[in-house]
């Protein structure tokens, strides 16, 4: 008894042996983040490609959010990830930075049987009313009117939008607050508004589905899942009056369209006036926290590590999953917001861009 | 020798300890489930209690659930009535066939088929939810929409006085409608099985005297059998109901999640199962939509906890 329980013991502390030695010779550091589902895919890609490049092993839980903010606040992760910016006095309450990793952008897909894929014009105004539930029949004469070269079926409208807190609808309640003060004193902008018509479903495959099934439904949906599902996408019409599609070059001329250099990075990537850029967009954020206690110095540093890398090494990869990546300038301002704001108890700043 | 005598003491002591220990073990086992209980109402209660204070009765009574940050204001009406009714628009559904197949199981099947029908009520009431869901989403959703409400909506709209129930803008199929059916689906095992159930406790003696004076198998059920079981039966519908009120998946997937008062079966509303497992993990810990929703909660679990007092009441053995 007394023997195999030693023998026991003894294979185990073998076995672990080797294992801590290569830990300790590749160096794999392991950060944990939580928040928002809509980056989930970029950023397990990046963490896949990260491993071997720089030796950081992310372990990210798409938990929503509001999830995500609740635990970076509690700090119980290294870094949390939101999709909506919090806003200044939310991030000095908490003790968080927030910067941007990409941009995505939402578009609206419609079912309409022999209307092809981006055929459909849209403005600014009929969204809103379609969302309002004042237009409710594809045929109604302001549509026919923009969509004078395809043939509008007699369907009735059927709304459809996200019924789970999503950061997608925030930025598409954003837009519509924008474009429209009735919308913005109505419903208003949010990770779930009070929508006047329509049905929810979860997730983007939940929208997805309605479109589909429902002739003359129409819904918004990320970009990625909408490429990714070949689904039928519109245009709109942006803010400098002209009838965009929803592609990478409007989307990238959007993020390079916007500024920076305000607060928090909160950039407004909303309806911008250049004329070729797609007026829904927005950036994802993570939040890191700047007074890292002593034994989270290192993860924080390694958290800015990984970023710090796919900023240098990850657009292509952002790219091919339909991610929006942001512009170099950009980059150089996180870094810089970075190496200012991250202190260690001591002080100390933790990300020295030498040392990276 | 002397050892055998004196052996029912020794042997009789330590029992008496383990019978105390034992007892012990059971009542704390028994008390902790009652903690349990207490706890999450209390928890609930408290998360609630924000909400509660700053809407009041409007809380209950207020149609109107706007999430948006800065002019939150939380009704609940919408989703305590959509449960309502979803639920017992499921009953509805279900009751009659439900009595039909315990009907079926107890009077009419021949012997060799009860088992395997009986099996198979079982094995449906262990389906998981989400597969209802999904099922009803890709299969009934469609069917609905296209089979029901496209062709039958208008004709059904034009009934005087209770036309309004069909007519509806909502074309998608997701509907309380939907949702009624979904459950419907699948409470109907778990009061077919209990009608099942009582049904077969009914004494032969006074079934075969009915039919001794020539009753009929329906008149038997009618005169003797449930009136027999009449209250028991009630019990195992609201065992259904209870299960109904609190069904989640299945029924976010079917019901089109719309915070909006309905006025047809075919339009979107959503419940308050429903609204929790949307908006819960979106929600910023202390934020005024926590507690409402929390608040939620503890009135789904007063609702569910009555409906199954009731039900329980009603089930309970009696001597007679």
């Amino acid at each position: 008894m007394t023997h195999g329980f030693n023998r026991r013991s003894l294979m185990l502390g073998a076995a672990a042996l080797p294992m801590a030695g290569t830990a300790a010779l590749a160096q794999t550091a392991t950060i944990t983040g939580a928040g928002a589902s809509f980056p989930r895919p970029l950023y397990e890609r990046w963490a896949q490609a990260a491993q071997a490049a720089i030796g950081v092993t992310l372990n990210y839980q798409s938990i929503g959010s509001g999830g995500g903010i609740n635990q970076i606040t509690a700090r119980t992760v290294d870094f949390g990830a939101s999709d909506a910016p919090l806003t200044a006095a939310q991030l000095t309450e908490r003790r968080l930075l927030q910067f941007p990793t990409v941009l995505g952008s939402v578009v609206l897909s419609a079912n309409l049987p022999g209307v092809a894929d981006n055929a459909l014009r849209l403005t600014p105004e009929i969204i809103v009313d379609i969302f309002l539930g004042r237009v409710t029949r594809w045929n109604d004469p302001r549509l026919v009117e923009m969509n004078r070269d395809i043939r509008l079926p007699n369907l009735p409208v059927s709304p459809a939008y996200r019924a789970d807190g999503s950061g997608t609808t925030w930025v598409f309640t954003t837009y519509l607050s924008r474009v429209s003060d009735e919308w913005r004193n109505g419903p208003g902008a949010g990770t779930a508004v009070r929508w006047p018509v329509g049905n929810g479903a979860r997730g983007n495959e939940g929208v997805s589905n309605i479109v589909r099934n429902t002739p003359g439904a129409i819904g918004y949906v990320e970009n990625a899942y909408a490429t990714v599902n070949r689904m039928t996408t519109t245009q709109i019409r942006n803010k400098a009056g002209v009838f965009v599609r929803p592609e990478m070059p409007q989307f990238l001329a959007a993020a390079a369209a916007a500024d920076w250099t305000v607060p928090n990075f909160a950039a407004d990537t909303i309806d911008l006036a250049q004329p070729d850029v797609w007026p829904i967009t927005s950036p994802t954020y993570i939040l890191l926290p700047m007074n890292p206690v002593a034994d989270r110095v290192a993860a924080s540093r390694n958290t800015m590590r990984f970023f710090d890398w796919a900023y240098r090494s990850g657009s292509q990869i952002a790219r091919t999953l339909e991610y929006i990546a942001l512009p170099e300038s950009a980059h150089g301002l996180i870094r810089a917001a970075w190496a200012r704001d991250i202190r260690d108890p001591a002080g100390a700043a933790v990300w020295t861009p030498t040392g990276a | 020798m002397s050892a055998t005598t004196h052996s029912p003491a020794p042997r009789r002591s330590p029992g008496l300890l383990g019978d105390k220990i034992f007892a012990l073990l059971c009542k704390s086992a028994g008390i902790f489930v009652l903690l349990l209980l207490g706890a999450i109402i209390v928890t609930l209660f408290i998360g609630g209690l924000p909400a509660f204070q700053r809407f009041g009765l409007d809380f209950i009574i207020s149609t109107r659930w706007d999430p948006v940050e800065g002019r939150e204001e939380f009704g609940a009406a919408v989703a305590i009535i959509g449960t309502v009714l979803s639920s017992v628009l499921a009953i509805i559904f279900a009751v009659p066939i439900a009595f039909s197949i315990a009907f079926y199981l107890t009077e009419l099947a021949p012997p060799w088929l009860k088992r395997p029908v009986g099996t198979a009520i079982e094995l449906l009431a262990a389906v998981p939810s989400i597969i209802f869901g999904m099922w009803g989403l890709f299969f009934l959703v469609p069917l609905i929409q296209r089979y029901i409400q496209l062709p039958f909506g208008e004709v059904l709209a034009a009934i005087p006085l209770v036309g309004f129930i069909f007519d509806s803008n909502n074309f998608a199929g997701t509907s309380l409608f939907a949702a009624a059916l979904v459950i419907a689906i699948m409470i109907l095992p778990f009061i077919a099985a209990t009608m099942r159930d009582v049904f077969d406790q009914v004494p032969p003696v006074y079934k075969e005297s009915a039919y001794g004076l020539g009753a009929t198998r329906w008149e038997v059920m009618r005169n003797v059998v449930l009136p027999y079981t009449r209250v028991s039966v009630v019990g195992g519908i609201m065992l259904g109901l209870g299960r109904a009120l609190g069904e989640t998946m299945a029924v976010t997937f079917v019901i089109g999640n719309a915070n909006r008062m309905i006025t047809s079966v075919f339009d979107s509303t959503t419940t308050i199962a429903s609204v929790v497992a949307m908006e819960f993990p979106e929600s910023l810990a202390g934020s005024p939509q926590q507690s409402a929703l929390l608040a939620l909660g503890f009135i789904l679990f007063i609702i569910s906890f009555v409906v199954l007092a009731i039900s329980r009441w009603l089930l309970r053995p009696r001597l007679k």
